[in-house]
């Protein structure tokens, strides 16, 4: 092989000839079992598949939002690609309460109403700058990172997998993440303001990803789901380590002291359908396409 | 004034064996973060195995205009190059 060329080096010459390089792709889903485990409760299978779905989807949709809009190209790419990584486990997750419910996963995404989402209201907020999406990020992804870690067990093998293939994606989201957190934080005076603001400000959102929801509750006592009670200690543990190293520890606010949205009590939150107009912004712009053209093919 | 991130060159290795290859460059505030765009921009499709940063002003280069005294003495001296060797089919990379 010749290395004139960077591309003809780069080519995985084992494998489909057709792509320029770059092949070797695996299905992570493979050999999966599709069948509901006998013990476990479909509709309750369903509901916990669509909180995840929806949390990867939405976030994902305010990433891609900064599509155009991030301070560098190079973290333009990076946002875009977190936001691909996230579509892609919302993909699966809304494909898994799809075999259930017996509808598809474009069904789940684009022929829901605000009220039919479960994702946690914090994925769906906007972002004023660039502190506060990351301040974001970091905290959802260091959460959804915890709970996959423990999905990997799931009792349902196709849950499971997709936690397995997940833990990979997000472990490199909260390292990009933390490490802007850091930058920023214990960066220049301004970017520290702009970090310790951010970090404040996302904070009593967090309550929401701790409380456990019955269906949650259901679930984890068959070992299919986490409850997310227990991620609490696992998720300060990540957030001390990083904002001491970025010198924003403590924060004002302790994680989930107050609430999100303003007036929200336990039990009435996005798990339960209840969102902010926020989410309503995004479904209007996401599903746009798919409501203008039912049934449209590309 | 907009402040400019300083230039890296980016190296990727496809696979064990193989050479790192040159294929592109970025802009980062330090090596640490050239390294995440690094793989952000280059191995997004299943490229690499190992990423090598290097910044581009730490890079020397020859000068075109020495092209001739550099390079083309060796066009003439056939006997460097190993062609009277026969190459088994089944030895890749040479």
């Amino acid at each position: 092989m010749s290395f004139d060329d960077a591309y003809q080096a780069l080519t995985d010459h084992d494998d489909d000839a057709r792509w320029a390089y770059g092949t070797g792709f695996t299905d992570p889903l493979a050999g999966v079992p599709s069948e509901v485990p006998p013990e476990v409760d479909a509709a309750d299978l369903a509901s916990y598949c669509l909180m995840l779905g929806d949390d990867a989807l939405i976030l994902s949709h305010r990433l891609q939002e900064w599509v155009t809009r991030a301070p560098e190209l190079e973290d333009e790419l990076a946002l875009a690609n977190i936001a691909l990584d996230l579509l892609g486990q919302a993909r699966l997750l809304l494909t898994r309460a799809g075999q259930v419910l017996e509808c598809s996963e474009d069904d789940l995404a684009f022929r829901r109403d605000t009220t039919d989402f479960r994702n946690v209201c914090l994925a769906e907020r906007a972002d004023g700058d660039f502190a506060a999406l990351i301040a974001r990020l970091f905290v959802l992804v260091s959460w959804r990172l915890a709970a996959f870690d423990r999905l990997t067990g799931s009792r349902d093998a196709m849950l499971a997998a997709i936690a397995a293939k997940g833990v990979k994606e997000l472990t490199y989201h909260r390292d990009y993440a933390a490490q802007w957190v850091v930058r920023l934080g214990d960066g220049t005076a301004l970017s520290h303001d702009r970090m310790a603001t951010a970090i404040s400000a996302v904070m009593p959102a967090t309550a929401e990803l701790f409380e456990t929801h019955p269906v949650e509750e259901r679930l984890a006592a068959t070992g299919v789901a986490v409850d997310p009670a227990s991620l609490r200690h696992e998720f300060n543990a990540v957030l001390s380590e990083v904002l001491t190293a970025a010198r924003l520890w403590p924060v004002p606010f302790a994680a989930g002291t107050a609430t999100y949205p303003p007036g929200r009590h336990r039990g009435s939150g996005g798990r339960d359908g209840l969102h902010t107009a926020g989410l309503t912004g995004v479904l209007v712009e996401m599903q746009s396409v798919a409501r203008a053209v039912p049934g449209g093919v590309w | 004034m907009r402040h400019e991130w300083p230039l890296f060159e980016v190296f990727v290795r496809a696979k064990r064996g193989l050479n790192h290859v040159h294929v592109g460059s970025l802009r980062a505030a330090d090596h640490e973060m050239a390294l995440h765009h690094a793989r952000d921009l280059y191995t997004r499709r299943n490229e690499g195995v190992s990423i090598w940063v290097v910044r581009s002003d730490q890079v020397a280069t020859t000068d075109p205009g020495e092209k001739e005294s550099f390079f083309e003495p060796s066009g003439d001296k056939v006997y460097r190059h190993p062609t009277h060797y026969t190459i088994p089919e089944s030895v890749p990379h040479i």
